[in-house]
């Protein structure tokens, strides 16, 4: 379990300052997947930094099962961040080792003897379904097998904490997939506790059990991915769910007015729009829909144009009285801010 | 040119300068190398944002030492050390005598040399050594130094070259070998033959150390 609490980094540009992380508060419990997802400059690249004591914390601490890192004095630090294992995007592998070399480069540090360094490489390749590569050099290896690598080389020193730092934008979305699925599987095999920063949201849906919304160096949403889906409101819901932007159809229903509607869960297995035109004896369009399974449950976005006419506030109760939401929006308007990136 | 074998001076003279050349070039870049690497590590590790920053000791080794140095053409430079080759020698005469000044003219340029192949070092491999827990000797030799290592020996083939066209300058001031044969033979006696062998030999010389370099370098490299 990491837990990261009130961090606040402040760097002196000149006579400047500037707040890269204003009091970032975040905990992951063990063996669970948390996604940091911001727009570039949100902070990602600094709270990293901090994360693996590359750079201290102007105030604040991170603690990993209690034990505090960010105060330990220099001397102590080595020991410290080798309990944090680190994916970078690039892998950042050294060109002049082999893939076996490469992982064995954290155990040499610390004078482990040969033969168990040439034990436990086997190991952690054949983890990483890289049995038959010792031997390959980086440039002899794609970029999903120089990834796999990366993340061996993590692992090596045993950490509790695996951090990785965009580990999938460098890679083509069918690698992308595969490195999560990897990722995801560690998880649960080795009782990891995984960071990932990204600004993929694919990234986020794909392999975290919760997300933090970074911007400008504080976290502005955060919580279990299945939570923050079902919000309307939230911008890591409409990330999380994105709808196309839509002209009104024109048409019959060409002036009626525009609702979003979200359900998530059970609601999400009800026949909600029949329902609606049943009941209310009227005819609807769907401009735009996103349909998704997050967290092991199922989410739908909608946006919908009711006939022109229709009592819009009854079929508002209607909704809200089955536990979704909906909410009225302009009705020629491109939808409005997708939130981070979609 | 079939005096080549009958001519006098290269006959007696030759191989003696041969060897000298020889001596002076390996006693210098052994030199240079040994001062040299360690002194490019140090200008980078405690420049500005380096692994360990020392801005005052940083520039006054740049700046004053390392630039000066090397703002001083060679020929006065080579002059100007002449009793510090003596204090270091005891003589100022011959090979031995040579390689001080030698050493101290290349230094700087291959110290400057490494510098910049420790800079071309990819940042992000240095945080993943420092991430892993490595300490700053281990980022050095780990990372820095291997990593660099084919650059490292192309710096080293450059100087070495550098070194041959300095040892014939050092030649005419008492260091011997090829420089000093086409100087008072080649030059000053018009002996052509003389001149054109030495002019061959050095090319040779340049071209098998450039060679064996560049098959070293790209040996080592993996990327």
């Amino acid at each position: 379990m990491i837990t990261v609490t009130d961090l606040r980094k402040v760097y002196r540009q000149g006579k400047k300052e500037v707040v890269a992380l204003d009091g970032v508060t975040l905990s992951v419990p063990k063996g669970s997947v948390h996604g940091i997802i911001g727009h570039s400059g949100a902070g990602k690249s600094t709270l990293v930094r901090c994360l693996t004591l590359l750079d201290r914390p102007t105030s604040g601490s991170v603690s990993i099962d209690g034990t505090e890192l960010s105060s330990v004095r220099d001397s102590e630090i080595r020991a410290a961040r080798r309990r944090i294992g680190m994916v970078f995007q690039h892998a950042n592998l050294m060109d002049s080792r082999t893939a076996a070399g490469n992982v064995a480069h954290p155990l040499e540090l610390v004078r482990t003897p040969k033969e168990k360094i040439r034990t436990r490489v086997a190991e952690l390749l054949k983890l990483v379904g890289l049995e038959g590569f010792e031997n390959a050099y980086p440039s002899q290896l794609s970029g999903g097998q120089r990834q796999r690598v990366g993340i061996a080389r993590a692992l090596a020193s045993d950490p509790e904490v695996l951090l990785c730092d965009e580990p999938t934008s460098a890679l083509d979305p069918a690698t992308t997939d595969e490195i999560l699925d990897l990722i995801r599987d560690l998880t649960q095999r080795l009782q990891l506790t995984v960071l990932i920063i990204t600004h993929e949201m694919n990234v986020v849906k794909r392999v975290c059990d919760s997300v933090s919304l970074l911007s400008r160096g504080r976290i502005i949403e955060h919580g279990a991915l299945e939570d923050v889906a079902g919000e309307l409101d939230s911008k890591l819901a409409r990330a999380l769910l994105p709808l196309p932007p839509s002209e009104p159809l024109h048409g019959a229903l060409q002036r009626g007015p525009v609702l979003e509607i979200l359900f998530s869960g059970d609601s999400a297995k009800e026949p909600v729009l029949t329902g609606v035109a049943r009941h209310f004896d009227i005819d609807l369009n769907v401009l735009a829909g996103s349909v998704e399974t997050l967290g092991g449950q199922q989410f739908g976005h909608l946006r919908v144009q009711l006939a022109e006419g229709a009592d819009f506030d009854a079929v508002l109760r209607y909704l809200h009285e089955r536990g979704i939401s909906a909410k009225r929006v302009a009705a020629d308007a491109a939808p409005a801010d997708q939130g981070a990136t979609s | 040119m079939n005096d080549i074998f009958s001519n006098p001076v290269l006959v007696r003279a030759l191989p003696e300068a041969i060897v000298e050349t020889l001596q002076m070039v390996g006693i210098s870049a052994f030199f240079t190398v040994l001062v040299g690497l360690p002194l490019g590590v140090f200008l980078h590790v405690t420049a500005p944002g380096g692994l360990r920053p020392m801005p005052v000791t940083n520039r006054i080794l740049s700046d004053v030492v390392v630039n000066i140095t090397r703002s001083i053409p060679f020929a006065i430079l080579m002059v100007a050390l002449i009793p510090l080759a003596r204090a270091l020698t005891g003589t100022s005469l011959g090979p031995v005598a040579a390689s001080v000044s030698l050493s101290i003219g290349t230094i700087p340029f291959f110290a400057r040399l490494v510098e910049s192949c420790l800079r071309d070092v990819h940042h992000g491999k240095i945080d993943a050594a420092q991430v892993m827990g490595s300490t700053n000797m281990q980022v050095i030799s780990k990372v820095m130094l291997r990593e660099s290592l084919p650059a490292l020996v192309a710096a080293t083939t450059t100087t070495v070259v550098t070194l041959v066209g300095y040892s014939a300058m050092a030649g005419l001031v008492g260091g011997g070998g090829l420089g000093k044969l086409a100087y008072n033979y080649g030059f000053q006696r018009f002996d052509v033959t003389v001149m054109i062998v030495t002019i061959v030999l050095i090319v040779v010389l340049v071209q098998v150390i450039q060679l064996v370099g560049e098959r070293i370098s790209r040996g080592l490299d993996h990327r």
